[in-house]
């Protein structure tokens, strides 16, 4: 296949993303890749469930976590994951605009999530002086949270720079496979704070 | 112009430019050798300081302090930097050519897998120059580690975590390119054994690696930021770290031995000229000694005060391990019976190893026995062990690999005497140095001992020990010596010098650039052996030839690693100043910026076009 | 099963011993002789496993020697081509079934003893010591007798000891090969093992977990003295006298003004574990645990205690920056030092045992 043919495809085929062998290479790559992340994860949980009662006599999981706002920020994820389907799914039809439109509101969605995510920790520092140096409590829950904090952030940053870049040339046979993992990562995300949201904060107050 | 002929002939700095800036899984392959090889050297010299301060009770060559920085760097060396790019070395010369590839699937990933690696491993060694190697033991157990004085450990923590990165990358790639670029008719069952290992390593590395991140990075924030995971004044655990350490650290011994089985399955069936005995239950028990791999970490931690019923299912999982690692030892000597064995230097190395290794086996399931244990843990009898199973299993190896491969890489042959001359010393220094730990162990001599005591009979163990260090040391130098003088000599032998079975060896040494004109089609295992009993002299293309698709080269790995590598400065120095957070960001920025550029930069790669390969043919 | 066992171990210790020859090392330090009853289950599943592992190696290296000495290639053999063979699964199964048998040879004794050794069913009607581990040294506190000692345990012969083990720094490991395999000593939670020792004498313990600078020279003793000396020891060690008033009265008051705010001088389990007891100091087996016992030791060991170990605790002593005791104070201290005993004399074994240390060096 030359270059024009995968950036200028006469006719898109269904599945964009796995079109070339590049794609291909890609996409199964990604999955093997987010096998390591989800060792990655449990580690982190696994460590957060052995430390979650170390608190040194400082702020507890009870005293500290309030489930309305993560309900909220639950929900804002959880959206978020629906959107990309949407734009997925505008993408397999090579409806480009409409995938740019959702991958937005996709943005738009993790980005509140992060606010509210930004808050709570800055409530939890400024109002209960409770950080990763108060016990090995606070390390773990920091570390565990944070850690899909960094993803959030990495993630967004990831499919607003695909967005940006291609936003003139429209879906080809190239950047479709960058589109779809960069979705595949968001997913991942989503159903790592599944977990979080189940382990830490409902396991935390309950 | 031709891309062809450009990469003929060019001066110093075009070389160095081609190597920093390569993609080509040989080129990746020849640095790993280079910079493994080199890393070996400083590992040995290490282990020989550590032999050179146990030669007598109570020696004062090195002080308490060094001492235990040069036991930490030996067993980080070699395990990190030297074993695992050895290893890596071969994968990247040898996966791609046998499975039939031009390349393996991630090109870009792969040169960006090196040269993390290598930055992480200049960043481990900075610590000497900066007050101190890290020297809370290869295993940096917390709370010694993270109370360790200086920034030792820091390096340790930073160098590995950048090196383990660039080692899971190379694991995904080798996943993918094993499942996605196999020649046509080269199904899984036809693959060759070192093949499947690659890949059943790769896999290891793929679900082991993410726990020693996880670890090194409680680490660095218990060390840098304040965090409390190790520090029971917090509330923390440190045996924490050591499940995190070892849900790694024992995948890890197999990341490293399966693809020396592998090796010696290569090894075998050419210097038998017989087909691997079993070839499915070799495979069978390659894929089950991996699955077993991850269940049986604990049996490091007998002495940890898990409980019984811990310690039990522990022990017997580890025996479950023997099964199949037997299977294979059997398979060898099937493999060998009624062949016809020409003993070259490879096969040499092959042969010392099955007595070897299967000591190392041996002593492997007695320590899986909990009670044993109790008293072999953590003394000369566990050092004796391991460096069985490392040295006896995956130097023995490599040394094979080395000598096998060789022609495939350089197109030139080392020498066979010295080779075996480099075997037959080293053979007898390792079983000199290892065997006597055992009984060492036993008798009282704890690991880790900076000095032991007068009188207490272990005076002639220590000193055999220390003789068959310095003959091994001596081997190596041989070897270094045979390198010399085959390259100088740089007499050229042609692509099939041991009558190979393999597809590596169907193609010309060292291979061109682009490895197969015409993707080769695959009859059965050992694809090369089946055409050359048909009477045929290579492969069967398997298509017309065309144009072929090559990725582009690329500067941007090297950079993305330096950046990291800066960043690691700022990481440690920013706990005594501030200050150096600016190296922090801008070390990250260097890094973050290579990715965006990679990111939003078309790299399409380029064309030969299928004139050029013509001409080629006809020169 | 017993006496079978014992003549199973009687046959396979000979033979051992013949295999190894004499290296089975230091007496009362080496894992190869037991002497108690931990070390004796471990020794059992040793030599069971060895012996497992030998006749594999056996059926190994013959086939490995025939085919390599029947097999390599001959002259004028150079065009054959051996049959190509895919492989045979009755073979496979033979491989695969033997070895599981012979690991259940292993695996049965293994889960049996490891049981065994962790059972805590007389914790309670056992003598109870806290083991505390410390760089680079040990302390060992008597519950129920409520005194504490450092560095030497004394336990009575024949009698299960519970050891509940704690380090106040970093991770350290309890080993004394010939009475017992080891256990970690951590520092966020408590392990307990026991031991029971067969033979009156004195023992060698190491650190076996990697702590730090000194981490081979954190050598401790278990000595292992009849009832009656036991009793003894213990009523003497109770009625050890912080007011004590010494005949070397110069050392005594170096030692007060010096040294007490870390070491007491009486065995009370009330002081705080700061540095190693010296109620019954005079009747030690060792200095450090690593030197003769002798007076230039101690006075080495007071002026210069980096040269004996490094980076113990010591150093950080106000008197070493102070300069103020110097080799004749240091004298002076050691003679006080040596007065402090729990009984008039150290039972016979350390007194043999200090002989025998001072012939040899």
């Amino acid at each position: 296949m030359s270059e024009q043919d995968v950036l200028n495809p006469k006719h898109m085929p269904h599945n964009p993303e796995k079109a070339t062998l590049e794609g291909k290479n890609k996409f199964m790559g990604f999955w093997f890749f987010l096998g390591g992340e989800a060792v990655l994860f449990a580690s982190l949980f696994g460590t957060y469930l052995a430390l979650k009662d170390a608190t040194n006599g400082g702020k507890s999981s009870e005293e500290l976590f309030g489930l309305e706002l993560v309900f909220i920020m639950t929900m804002l994820l959880l959206t978020s994951s629906l959107t990309s389907v949407y734009a997925m799914y505008h993408m397999k039809n090579n409806d480009f605009k409409k995938m740019q439109l959702w991958l937005g509101i996709t943005v738009v969605l993790g980005l509140g999530f992060l606010g509210f995510e930004i808050y709570e920790f800055y409530h939890y520092i400024h109002e209960y002086e409770f950080t990763m140096r108060s016990s090995a409590f606070g390390s773990a829950f920091y570390t565990l949270v944070g850690f899909h904090g960094g993803h959030v952030v990495f993630g967004l940053l990831w499919i607003v720079t695909l967005m940006v870049r291609n936003a003139k040339r429209g879906l080809n046979l190239y950047n479709a496979p960058k589109f779809y993992i960069a979705s595949l990562y968001w997913h991942f995300i989503d159903v790592v704070w599944v977990f979080i949201f189940t382990v830490v904060y409902l396991m935390g107050v309950l | 112009m031709s891309t062809l002929v450009a990469t003929n002939k060019k001066g110093f700095g075009a070389t160095l430019w081609d190597y920093l800036t390569t993609v080509d899984h040989k080129k990746i392959a020849i640095m790993y050798l280079v910079a493994g090889g080199f890393f070996f050297i400083l590992g040995g010299l290490e282990a020989l300081a550590i032999r050179w301060q146990l030669v007598q009770p109570m020696n004062d060559f090195v002080s308490a302090g060094f001492y235990h920085e040069l036991i930490t760097m030996h067993g980080t060396t070699m395990i990190f930097l030297a074993a695992m790019p050895l290893i890596f070395a071969f994968m990247n010369a040898v996966v791609p050519l046998q499975i039939g590839a031009r390349d393996v699937a991630f090109p870009f990933l792969n040169s960006l897998g090196f040269w993390l690696f290598l930055f992480g491993g200049i960043l481990l060694n900075v610590g000497w120059f900066t007050g101190g190697a890290a020297d809370a033991g290869w295993t940096a157990y917390a709370p010694l580690s993270t109370i360790s004085a200086g920034e030792g450990v820091d390096y340790y923590v930073l160098g590995l975590q950048i090196s383990g990165a660039g080692t899971l990358i190379g694991g995904i790639n080798f996943l993918v390119t094993i499942v996605n670029m196999r020649a046509p008719g080269m199904t899984y069952m036809r693959m060759p054994l070192f093949t499947w290992t690659a890949f059943v390593t790769s896999a290891l590395i793929l679900f082991a690696f993410p726990a020693l991140t996880v670890g090194l990075f409680l680490m660095m924030f218990d060390r840098l930021f304040g965090s409390g995971f190790f520090d029971a004044a917090m509330g923390g655990n440190s045996v924490i770290w050591q499940h995190l350490f070892w849900i790694f650290g024992h995948p890890e011994v197999y990341i490293l031995v399966l693809p020396a089985f592998g090796i010696f399955s290569e090894i075998i069936a050419t210097f038998s000229k017989k087909r691997l005995f079993g070839y499915t239950a070799m495979v069978f028990a390659t894929v089950l000694i991996g699955f077993l791999g991850f269940m049986v970490w604990a049996h490091h931690m007998f002495t940890v005060g898990m409980g019984p019923a811990a310690n039990s299912i522990f022990a017997v999982a580890t025996m479950a391990i023997a099964v199949p690692t037997g299977i294979k030892i059997f398979n060898w000597l099937f493999t060998l019976w009624g062949g016809r064995i020409s003993i070259t230097t490879p096969m040499l190395w092959t042969l010392g190893f099955i007595p070897s290794f299967t000591l190392g086996g041996m002593t492997g399931v007695m320590l899986a026995a909990a009670t044993a244990d109790y008293q072999y843990h953590d003394t000369y009898f566990v050092v004796g062990h391991f460096h069985y199973v490392i040295v006896g299993g995956v130097v023995f190896a490599l040394f094979a690999g080395v000598h096998y491969w060789w022609p495939k890489m350089f197109g030139t042959m080392l020498d066979e005497k010295l080779g075996k001359a480099t075997f037959w010393i080293f053979f007898v220094g390792f079983h000199l140095t290892f065997f006597v730990q055992h009984f060492l162990g036993l008798m009282g001599m704890p690991r880790r001992y900076w000095v032991y005591m007068e009188n207490q009979n272990l005076d002639l163990g220590n000193l055999i020990s220390t003789v068959g260090a310095f003959l091994m040391g001596i081997a190596s130098i041989i070897l270094l010596y045979n390198i010399v003088k085959t390259s100088i000599q740089n007499k050229k032998v042609g692509g099939d010098p041991w009558d190979g079975r393999t597809l590596e060896w169907a193609i010309p040494s060292p291979p061109p650039f682009y490895n197969f004109k015409q993707l080769p089609l695959v009859r059965g295992l050992d694809p090369l052996w089946i055409e050359k009993m048909d009477g045929r002299k290579g492969m069967t293309a398997a298509e017309p030839l065309s144009d072929i698709h090559m990725p582009n080269n690329s500067f941007l790995p090297f950079v993305i690693s330096l950046g990291l590598f800066i960043a690691g400065f700022g990481f440690i120095y920013q706990k005594n100043d501030l200050s150096w957070l600016i190296v922090l960001f801008i070390g990250m920025a260097i890094t973050l910026g290579a990715m965006f550029i990679r990111s939003v930069k078309d790299d399409l790669g380029y064309h030969i076009h299928k004139e050029d390969l013509k001409k080629e043919a006809e020169e | 099963m017993k006496n079978w066992m014992g003549k199973l171990r009687t046959l396979s210790l000979f033979s051992f011993l013949v295999i190894i020859l004499s290296a089975c090392g230091k007496e009362n330090l080496t894992a190869l002789v037991p002497k108690g009853y931990g070390a004796d289950q471990s020794f059992n599943v040793i030599i069971i496993s060895i012996l497992v592992m030998i006749v594999v190696f056996i059926v190994v290296m013959a086939i490995y020697l025939y085919v390599v000495l029947k097999f390599r290639q001959k002259k004028r053999q150079e065009d054959y081509v051996p049959q190509q063979t895919e492989g045979n699964k009755t073979l496979e199964i033979v491989w695969t079934v033997i070895p599981i048998l012979l690991l259940l040879i292993i695996a049965v004794p293994t889960v049996a003893t490891t049981y065994n050794l962790a059972d805590d069913s007389a914790k309670e009607d056992s003598i109870n010591v806290n083991v505390t581990g410390l760089q680079f040294w040990w302390n060992f506190e008597y519950a129920n007798e409520e005194i504490q000692t450092s560095q030497e345990l004394y336990i009575p012969v024949n009698e299960k000891v519970y050891l509940n083990m704690m380090s106040s720094d970093v991770i350290h490991s309890f080993w004394v090969p010939s009475i017992s395999g080891k256990m970690d000593v951590n520092p966020e939670n408590e392990n307990t093992m026991y031991i029971e020792a067969y033979e009156e004498g004195v023992y060698w313990g190491k650190c076996t977990e990697f702590c730090g600078d000194s981490h081979s020279l954190m050598d401790f003793k278990i000595v292992v003295v009849s009832q009656d000396e036991y009793d003894t020891w213990v009523d003497g060690m109770q009625n050890t006298d912080p007011e004590f008033i010494a005949s070397a009265q110069e050392g005594q008051e170096l030692f007060e003004n010096s040294c007490l705010s870390c070491h007491a001088i009486d065995a009370s389990a009330n002081h705080p574990v700061v540095g190693p007891n010296m109620a019954d100091f005079g009747n030690r087996t060792m200095v450090a645990g690593v030197r003769n016992f002798s007076k230039e030791e101690i006075v080495e060991w007071i002026v210069d205690p980096a040269s004996v170990k490094p980076g113990n605790g010591m150093l950080d002593a106000p008197y070493l920056e102070q300069e103020n005791i110097g080799q004749a104070e240091a004298e002076n201290i050691a003679d006080f030092l040596m007065e402090l005993k729990a009984t008039d004399e150290p039972v016979d074994s350390v007194k043999q045992f200090r002989e025998d240390e001072a012939k040899d060096n």
